[in-house]
């Protein structure tokens, strides 16, 4: 009796993880079929090319570039925040800060990564955008600009945090050599820390990368709906996610053309963010080792 | 000036860098804190908490938002926390070196960085439509949990990694079985992390606002929830629908939800240290 108990629990535990595996088989499984559907309607090489998006409108068009090249630009301009604030960051939490005072920041920094992102759309459109407009006057009410710096400082704990515990994970040994040859704390930093750190460094951005992609909230607040060709970050532009809560706000009818670019549009961000997301387990796999 | 003088100087340089950078993330959100409590504090009133939303920015309420997120906070923790414990058990304890395990600990970290909006599209296809559940709580609620999954999972391992083999060896050693071994010694020591980890997963979960978008989550509710298939709204959605409004008074509403919001946010993460440290003091090995 008792050995049918446990192979019943048994069985059940392996049912739980059986869940994550038919989520990640759901979600492709959905994308997939209503993506392929689309597909039916639209050409491939005109979704891949085309660089107007207006499935809401008369005039349908159906180039997916637009949207791409929105999300492609505020997420660089949150890499270009985050990445070097928070490698900065992580570096002198290491090597130079007291372990109290380490102790201290880095939950207070981690708070950022807690905040609600609907939060951070707030403050981008109501403050971040008026403030920059006092300097930028160009800037328009919508903007990539500031949705990407609010985003860059969101991400800030997902670089110096996942950093730091990479440059913790370097032998000791190899600073102590540093220091022996004479080198101050910067030098050893950046010339033996950060290159054997720099799989783990690596990971974090990218992860941060993925992470920046499928923002949704911030963007969707601050960054406005005008899905646009361009790489001014002064106007307003659209991401995919932006386009998808746009959609799903309307009173687009289910199964129709429109319905489904939310799907082909899903299909995208899902490729990218899943392709990053193996990049970094892979390189993870495959040089975190070394030291061990 | 010799070469080791510069190198000194660079190295003060970058010092008062870093310590600049350090005050970046905290000093914006010092002012993120100051610009929602000076527009939205005033606000807040009875009133506020208990009225229904209204198109009158003055008259508007979050009681059904706040409803919502009960409803929300309640099932999500009910679904998830049991499925999130028991593969997080199997993975540590049952199947730890085979190749099952490991295709499902790949699996997990990838659907941990799968954008939160892709699970929206998930729950609106698999639970709205195809299981007919529409655009109730229960889906949401299902919806969030799969979301958080991958979080609880991924805590509950790391809380019974921690769990001394010597523990497990005296139990199996009194004659346990695994079971037994896992129900009465394992988990009670690992009760803090997870707990910890629950809780930090659900604070994820209430200030999660796209997915239930995409979902259909109404955002306007006029009537408080009573059963899990009713239609609903959350703070999230009530705060990205004032702020997207061009009258004034609503902001002041979305900044005074924004307060409400943060404060639970900020007490779970709160909580899930004050249980963090309280159980690593008390449990040591």
């Amino acid at each position: 009796m008792a050995k049918v108990k446990e192979k019943a629990i048994e069985g059940f535990l392996i049912c739980c993880s059986l869940i994550t595996v038919l989520t990640t088989l759901g979600i492709i499984l959905v994308l997939a079929t209503e993506t392929i559907a689309f597909f039916r309607e639209v050409s491939v090489i005109e979704f891949f090319t085309g660089t107007e998006w207006t499935p809401l409108f008369a005039n349908k068009k159906f180039g997916i570039l637009p949207l791409v090249c929105g999300t492609l630009l505020t997420t660089s301009i949150a890499i270009a925040v985050a990445l070097p604030l928070g490698l900065t960051i992580a570096i002198y939490l290491n090597e130079y800060a007291h372990q109290k005072f380490t102790a201290i920041v880095k939950p207070l920094l981690e708070i950022l990564a807690a905040v609600p992102t609907v939060v951070y759309g707030f403050f981008a459109l109501t403050f971040v955008t008026p403030f920059l407009q006092s300097f930028i006057p160009d800037l328009s009410g919508f903007n990539a600009l500031s949705a990407g710096l609010v985003m860059g400082v969101m991400i800030i704990p997902y670089i110096s945090s996942l950093s730091e515990d990479a440059l913790r994970a370097v032998p000791k040994s190899l600073r102590e050599a540093a220091y022996g040859m004479g080198s101050t704390k910067l030098q050893t930093a950046f010339r033996v820390m950060v290159p054997a750190a720099s799989s783990g460094i690596v990971v974090s951005v990218i992860l941060a990368i993925s992470r920046a992609i499928g923002e949704t909230m911030i963007v969707a607040v601050a960054a406005g709906q005008e899905p646009k060709f361009t790489f001014n970050p002064l106007t307003s532009i659209e991401t995919i996610t932006t386009y998808i809560v746009q959609v799903s706000m309307g009173d687009v009818p289910q199964n129709s053309l429109e319905y489904r670019t939310i799907f082909s549009a899903g299909m995208a961000l899902f490729i990218f963010t899943f392709l990053l997301n193996n990049i970094s387990f892979f390189i993870k796999k495959k040089f975190q080792q070394r030291y061990e | 000036m010799s070469r080791s003088q510069i190198n000194k100087i660079k190295n003060l340089a970058f010092k008062f860098f870093a310590i600049g950078c350090t005050s970046v993330g905290l000093i914006v959100l010092l002012v993120l804190l100051y610009v929602v409590i000076s527009q939205g504090f005033s606000r807040i009133d009875s009133d506020f908490i208990t009225n229904l939303p209204s198109r009158m920015a003055s008259k508007s309420g979050i009681y059904t938002a706040l409803l919502g997120m009960v409803w929300i906070l309640i099932l999500t923790v009910c679904i998830s926390f049991p499925v999130g414990v028991g593969a997080g058990i199997y993975l540590e304890e049952y199947g730890k070196k085979n190749r099952f395990a490991n295709f499902i600990e790949v699996n997990i970290s990838n659907l941990a960085g799968v954008p939160s909006i892709i699970y929206g599209i998930l729950g609106l296809e698999l639970f709205g439509r195809f299981l007919g559940f529409g655009n109730s709580i229960l889906t949401g609620s299902l919806t969030l949990s799969l979301l958080i999954l991958p979080l609880i999972i991924v805590s509950t391992r790391e809380a019974i990694k921690a769990v001394p083999k010597s523990l497990r060896e005296a139990s199996y050693g009194l004659g346990a079985t695994k079971w037994q071994t896992v129900w009465n010694v394992v988990l009670p020591s690992a009760f803090g992390g997870i707990m910890t980890g629950l809780i930090l997963a659900v604070s994820r979960a209430i200030g999660e606002t796209a997915p239930l978008i995409v979902i259909g989550a109404l955002v306007y509710v006029p009537f408080a929830p009573t059963s899990p298939l009713d239609e609903f709204t959350v703070l999230p959605i009530q705060i990205f629908n004032w702020v997207t409004r061009p009258q004034a008074g609503f902001v002041t509403n979305a900044a005074a939800a924004i307060i409400i919001l943060l404060t639970f946010t900020f007490m779970m993460n709160g909580i899930a240290v004050i249980i963090r440290n309280r159980f690593n003091k008390k449990t040591k090995f």
